[in-house]
């Protein structure tokens, strides 16, 4: 059936900020979907309040609501749009559950708007346990042995019954989140109790595990003719036990004969007609390693993070497929558009095998549980592609950008055989090296094999990949013969690790295969094995075969992107490499795009005009940059990982476009930075170097206390610190000491902290005009990472003649640098003094944002700038343009409950993984919109835990709630000060028991924790917020948030218009409120 | 693991791909085909229709779950050789009993690993039908191989074999079957002999089939040409299902053509489009002839089934004899099973006319 002709709007629902198990692969999706719905002529109406994705532009969308997600807000949308039909299977577990909800209320019914794709019925027949159960029953297709529970002492009695271990899985919850296995009475127990917290219907199902099976996934499609296809299947190198997202994936699977490959395709195909999903669909199954026996763990009726990874994979658009699935088109109506001349009714066959490898935050957080479960951790994940297993993990390796190129990691040497066992018994993420350090002490891989239950196919992949590595390493340079060194290659072994192991430099290496002419082939992602021409330039490299990419003569020039997502480096990055690559097109340049994180909008085949899924190191970049011979490279809008490439890259005699690398050394050299503001007469905060913890304690005294401190050699604020007093300088010592090795320890940076009000501004710059789009303020002082901070734009508080004054030190900076692109400059505002922090020569997290809310195309203007454009023939403004009358406040979300033993009080250290955007007519509609939503119980309690530091400056605050008719809960010593001030405490909580019990038994509104410092597991604050994060309740540990927070408890906000980012635009009367004034 | 030993495979139109040879130790010539499945490697090489071909595999890693007891197509295989990527010499299967290579090694089969199969099968899409040569040494002058050898003769059984069992008897007619063919058809319960594909409609007659199965086999369906006339009358007698050769075979006894295809379709993930419903079912395909859609007669066939990406015929179906045809392979090994309703339907097709319809003694 063609495109059903009914439908004239639709409206799609996102899935709203970054969290872990919920991340950019839905704006891939949802930015694909929308522009499918548009080519059919359908006009798209979006929500979401995740400002940094492509889908919310407006050339995405027709119109899009930044908007909070919640019915309320989607059925003020639909009364005034009035769409004709919502899809809902595209903004992951948000969406689904959203959709769910408006159709339950009734609101889709009672607005006469059709629910496109899967019905409500069929979401609710994959994702309620009980119902799936009942549905797999029924068509005979085995499942684990389990009951869906919905007590604590109905779970007891089952496991009684089928015995341990048993893994819990709680009913609607996003990454598996709230779920865990259970080996004993004791874990039964803690895991049970969360799992039926954390699901919103309090329903778990509890199932024997069958924890070593291998995990095999398919990625179906479906129409509405009963059409149905595997996108791709993948297998998990982990066996069952560890979240998929937390898995090393390959595609296709491996270890499966065709036998069961087709055993496991006929029944996921048996489970989608059932289902009778319409579009797509993620199954996965365990299969018994010893026979053909299998089951199916879990069906998600909606495309998914592993969707995104199959799409990436095969070239095959599921999300794009799925979306033309839901407005009437069968399968074989959708012309592939990776071939142009076959038909989405197939099922791709690849050519090479893809590895992907989970990237997760534990760099930043050494206080982390790093075992790995049920419950997700990863922030982000790269896939590689190579033509042997061998080959794409070690592209794989060095696309994580952890600064690993070898299996053989020189700090698992050293460790004890007792604690390496451990280690691989119990998935961590650093098993795939304790593997390889395993089979270097030449442990069997028998054994590694039982400890680890991982398939030996694997393992002796992994094996023969340490032996390479071990065989190199007994050669000198001058004497390793040929054929290794091709073997080596084939295997893509690094150049940086063969620098490493023969201690000379990559430029010599690479010298040596241009001697040799040695280098890898490109070839071509096409779905279909070569069998048809394919007309997509989706490339990756391989040295195991010729070069197939042909040449063209066109003018181009390279994007670098920003690789995995990582904390500090996320989404905003790719969306300023795909506005990078499409200002180029419009510049009548090719665009060449190098990234490999699969979830991206970066790496969909229509972003670039020549995408290679590649490593972004400058071994593989380089070979790009010959291959394309590209004009000149971008490394502006890749975040941290293309500027780091920078010095690499001009050294080989490759054109940067933009600031040069001389100029960008002078942000990121501390002393060189001083002296440039110093001669531009900017003042600075004041710092020293030290290399000693004597200097470090005179310089602190010196600098006066608070300071802030952190190690020279990380960037992103990771490890950074600050410190109120000596003792907790000597602390920090030590907790530093404990972490890192003591030659990497020093030197450190002391800075003085200045307690004032920070703010942000991104600069475009010719070199010789400015344009700042605007200020961003924070709500939380200096001393809170600008990433973890509630800002707001245009600022509530600043005069004219500060703002004035960051302008004019912008273009001073901009100007002598000079810098050429876009940059961001930090600022902290004390005692009318305006200091500079930090110079980004890079764009950054807020420009995303800031790009929606005033419209300024600021990538695109950044890269003219870079080509050579001036910027006053672009706008007829420079400096600091008109202010919009209406307000944006961004507020960051942590995945609080996602890491465990991750304390997330708010620090210089970022600690989010996402943000929203709430957009007001007032500023305080705009904080409402962007505010952790607390429950509109009767009784509102507050739960306070403020540090002696902060303890006066919370009287006026929680007076404030008080007024409100807050009650309030403390802790003994604030409980003591608040008394004595004459406010009321209806608890004194002395202990981790009242703690929990003040947990249980009441509706705890929020947590007011102000710490003395945080990150310290051994204090009472620590397990408080633990606790808050088990049950869901906002912690808040600055008082500039709570402050915000009181300022919303006299505002009225029913009447709350929505409105579309352009309607914001257009309002004309400004509310403008100044809320503090210096 | 024995000294790795360089080999070429040399191409008629002059392409030279290096690699090291695994296998049987001998050269060989054939032409090159290749396949574009991911799993099934096994029931690839042990498959009669690639009787003197050389396969190239696209998936680039092959040997990774060995060769279990089960999965053979046939006893003997009889095709020329495989090419292939990676070879994995240490595979992982609770049911493998061999390497890959040892299976090769045992069945005579050579075969050249190593190889940028991608390109090579960039080369024979360009070229069309391409023979290579398979050999230790670089051949400098391809040596034509001027007759084609009667592949349907070579690995069709010489004598009957009969299978009881308690359902209706199905003749299935050998012109180099599939084991899974049988199988398929013992699952039903059905009895069923397997004949020579040279066997008269007379001698068929004599085994009173309830139903007849030509089967899947190698080559130019137009090598058979002198028994189109036998092939016509057996399926005008008896309930008839061909599958890929069979398929053509009946198309030509009633008067349609066939032709090359430039490079085949081979693989298991071809789609095809049930008319009757517009439903596109997966499929497992290996042919390189196709019937000519214009050579129909659409007053004797019905085309039943399309191909999704070339519209090629797929199958047919008598308008007035209980006959089916279809160009893929409904028993699948390897490929999906989407279309294992094919062979239940011809089953309960006979079951349910039989020989009422057809009471000729």
């Amino acid at each position: 059936m063609p495109l059903n002709k009914n439908l004239k709007k639709v409206l799609v629902i996102g899935s709203g900020p970054i969290v872990i198990g919920q991340a950019a692969e839905f704006d891939y999706a949802g930015t694909q979907a929308c522009i499918a719905l548009k080519e059919e002529g359908i006009q798209v109406v979006l929500i979401n309040n995740n400002p940094a994705t492509i889908m919310t532009d407006e050339t995405v969308a027709d119109k899009v609501y930044i908007e909070p997600l919640n019915v309320e807000t989607i059925e003020k949308i639909i009364q005034k749009e009035k769409p004709d039909g919502v899809i809902g299977t595209l903004g992951g577990q948000t969406g689904l559950n959203l959709t769910v909800e408006l159709y339950e209320k009734g609101i889709l019914q009672k607005y006469n708007v059709a629910l496109l794709g899967t019905s409500v019925e069929s979401i609710k027949n994959g994702e309620d346990r009980d119902r799936f159960r009942s549905l797999m029953i029924k068509i005979d297709e085995p499942i684990p042995e389990s009951a869906i529970i919905h007590t604590y002492e109905e779970g007891v009695s089952f496991v009684k019954e089928i015995g341990f271990p048993v893994i819990i899985r709680p009913a609607y919850t996003l990454g598996g989140h709230g779920g865990g296995f259970a080996h004993n009475e004791e874990e039964l127990e803690n895991v049970l109790k969360k799992g039926l917290a954390a699901s919103p219907i309090h329903q778990v199902l509890v199932e024997r595990s069958i924890k070593g099976w291998k995990e095999i996934e398919y990625e179906v499609i479906r129409d509405a003719n009963d059409t149905c296809i595997i996108v791709c299947n993948m297998e998990n190198m982990d066996p069952v036990g560890v979240h998929t997202g937390d898995s090393i994936v390959v595609a296709p699977s491996q270890t499966l004969t065709d036998v069961q490959y087709q055993m496991l395709r006929d029944s996921s195909l048996k489970v989608i007609r059932e289902l009778e999903i319409i579009g797509g669909c993620n199954i996965q199954f365990a299969l018994n390693p010893e026979s053909n026996q299998y089951c199916i763990i879990e069906v998600n009726p909606r495309v998914s993070r592993s969707s995104a990874l199959a799409s990436k994979a095969t070239g095959y658009p599921i999300a794009r497929t799925a979306a033309k699935c839901a407005v009437g088109y069968h399968l074989d109506e959708i012309v592939n558009p990776i071939t142009g001349n076959t038909f989405a009714s197939f099922e791709p066959a690849i050519d090479y095998i893809v590895v992907k490898l989970p990237r997760f935050p534990f760099d930043k957080f050494p206080e982390a549980d790093r075992t790995l479960g049920t419950q997700m951790k990863a922030t982000g994940e790269v896939m590689a592609i190579d033509r042997t297993f061998e080959g794409a993990l070690n592209k794989a390796i060095r696309s994580m950008e952890l600064n690993i190129f070898s299996l053989c990691l020189e700090a698992n040497k050293s460790i004890d055989n007792e604690v390496l066992f451990e280690k691989l018994e119990r998935p961590n993420d650093q098993r795939l090296f304790m593997i390889a350090e395993a089979f270097r002490r030449g442990i069997s891989l028998e054994e590694i094999k039982q400890i680890t239950e991982i398939d030996s196919w694997f393992l002796n992949k992994i094996n023969s990949v340490v032996s390479l590595e071990v065989e190199l390493a007994s050669y000198a340079w001058s004497d390793v013969p040929l054929p290794l060194l091709k073997t080596a290659k084939r295997h893509n072994i690094s150049d940086k690790l063969l620098s490493q192991l023969y201690s000379i430099e990559e430029k010599q290496i690479r010298s040596k295969w241009k001697e040799l002419n040695w280098k890898p082939g490109y070839k071509m992602v096409d779905t279909c094995s070569a069998e048809f021409d394919a007309i997509t330039p989706y490339y990756y490299s391989t040295w195991l075969g010729a070069d197939e990419v042909e040449e063209t003569n066109s003018r181009k020039i390279l994007v670098l992107g920003s690789g995995p997502i990582r904390i500090g480096q996320g989404i905003e990055f790719d969306y300023c490499s795909v506005h990078a690559a499409k200002a180029i097109k419009k510049m009548g340049y090719e665009a060449v795009v190098i990234n490999n994180n699969p979830e991206t909008v970066s790496t969909d085949y229509s972003v670039a005009d020549r995408l290679y899924f590649e490593p972004l190191t400058a071994e593989d970049v380089l070979t790009v940059i010959e291959k394309e011979k590209v004009e000149g490279v971008l490394i502006q809008f890749g975040g941290q990982t293309a500027i780091n490439l920078a010095h690499d890259l001009e050294e080989e005699g490759v054109k940067i476009l933009g600031t040069t690398v001389e100029n960008v050394d002078r942000f990121e050299d501390r002393k060189e930075f001083y002296q440039l503001l110093e001669g531009l007469n900017i003042p600075h905060i004041v710092g020293e170097t030290v290399s000693h913890k004597d200097e470090l304690l005179a310089a602190a005294a010196r600098l006066g206390y608070p300071v802030l401190v952190r190690p020279s050699y990380v960037i992103g604020g990771q490890s950074m610190f600050t410190i109120f007093t000596e003792e907790e300088l000597n602390y920090y010592i030590l907790q530093l000491e404990e972490n890192s090795s003591q030659d990497k320890m020093w030197p450190l940076l002391v800075d003085r902290y200045i307690p004032g009000l920070e703010c942000e501004v991104d600069v475009i710059s010719d070199g010789k005009n400015v344009i700042v789009p605007g200020i961003f303020e924070h709500i939380e002082r200096a001393g809170v990472h600008s990433g973890d901070s509630i800002s707001v734009f245009p600022p509530i508080s600043l005069a004219k003649e500060t703002k004035e004054t960051l302008i004019d030190y912008a273009e001073k900076i901009a100007k002598s640098a000079p810098i050429v692109g876009i940059m961001n400059i930090q600022f902290v505002i004390y005692q009318n003094q305006v200091l500079v922090l930090e110079v980004n020569p890079r764009s950054s997290r807020t420009v995303p944002i800031m790009s929606k809310v005033t419209g300024v195309p600021m990538i695109e203007w950044a890269v003219m700038a870079q080509l050579g454009i001036s910027l006053d023939s672009l706008s007829n403004d420079t400096g600091l343009l008109t202010e919009p009358n209406y307000y944006s406040v961004k507020s960051p979300i942590f995945s609080r409950s996602k890491l465990k033993g991750v304390d997330h009080v708010l620090g210089p250290e970022m600690k989010s993984t996402g943000e929203v955007l709430g957009l007001g007519a007032t500023f305080h509609e705009a904080l409402e919109k962007a505010f952790p939503s607390s429950s509109d119980e009767t009784e509102n309690y507050l739960f306070c835990s403020i540090s002696d530091r902060e303890k006066q400056a919370s009287l006026p605050i929680l007076q404030q709630f008080v007024n409100e008719n807050y009650k309030l809960a403390a802790t003994e010593g604030t409980a003591r000060f608040l008394k004595e001030k004459g406010i009321a405490i209806e608890k004194v909580i002395r202990g981790n028991e009242d703690v929990n019990e003040l947990f249980k038994n009441n509706t705890i509104q929020a947590v007011i924790n102000i710490p003395n410092q945080g990150r310290n597991k051994i204090k009472f604050g620590f397990y408080i917020r633990e606790q808050a994060t088990r049950y869901n309740v906002p912690v808040f540990t600055h008082l500039d948030t709570v402050e915000a927070m009181v300022s919303l408890q006299a505002q009225n906000f029913t009447k709350s218009e929505v409105r579309t980012v352009t309607e914001y635009y257009n309002i004309k009367e400004s509310g403008v409120e100044h809320v503090k004034c210096d | 693991m024995s000294v790795l030993e360089q080999g070429y495979l040399t191409l008629e139109t002059g392409e030279v791909f290096e690699g090291i040879l695994i296998g049987a130790n001998k050269d060989s010539i054939g032409e090159v085909v290749f396949n574009t499945s991911m799993t099934g490697y096994q029931e690839i090489i042990t498959d009669p229709s690639y009787a003197g071909q050389l396969i190239t595999f696209c998936y680039p890693i092959i040997g990774n779950y060995g060769i279990n007891a089960m999965d053979d197509e046939c006893i003997s295989p009889s095709l020329a050789g495989v090419v292939i990527g990676d070879l994995c010499e240490t595979p992982s299967h609770y049911q493998s009993i061999n390497k890959f290579s040892e299976k090769l090694m045992q069945a005579g089969v050579p075969g050249i690993a190593g190889v940028d199969t991608r390109l090579l099968v960039k080369t024979i899409r360009s070229r069309g039908t391409v023979k290579g040569y398979l050999s230790k040494a670089k051949q400098e002058k391809f040596d034509e191989n001027k007759t084609i050898p009667f592949w349907v003769e070579k690995v069709s059984t010489k004598k009957m074999q009969y299978f009881n069992n308690e359902g209706p008897h199905v003749v299935l007619i050998d012109f180099g079957y599939k084991k899974s063919i049988l199988n398929a058809l013992l699952d039903e319960n059905c009895c069923v002999t397997i004949v020579p594909f040279n066997t008269s409609f007379e001698k068929i007659k004599a085994l009173k089939p309830d139903g007849v199965l030509l089967s899947n086999g190698p080559g130019d369906p137009m090598a058979l040409k002198q028994w189109f006339p036998e092939i016509k009358k057996i399926t005008q007698h008896y309930p008839t299902l061909g599958i890929c050769l069979g398929h053509q075979l009946i198309a030509l006894a009633y008067g349609a053509k066939t032709e090359k295809l430039a490079y085949g379709h081979r693989g298991g993930n071809h789609p095809v489009k049930e008319l009757a419903t517009g439903k596109v079912k997966i499929t497992a395909q290996n042919h390189g002839y196709v019937v000519v859609d214009e050579s129909i007669d659409a007053q004797v066939f019905q085309i039943t089934y399309r191909n999704v990406n070339d519209k090629s015929i797929e199958g047919l179906k008598h308008r007035r004899f209980p006959i089916q045809t279809v160009q893929f392979h409904p028993e699948a090994h390897p490929g999906p099973s989407d279309t294992h309703y094919i062979l239940e339907d011809f089953v309960y097709q006979i079951n349910s006319v039989g020989d009422k319809r057809y009471a000729i003694k």
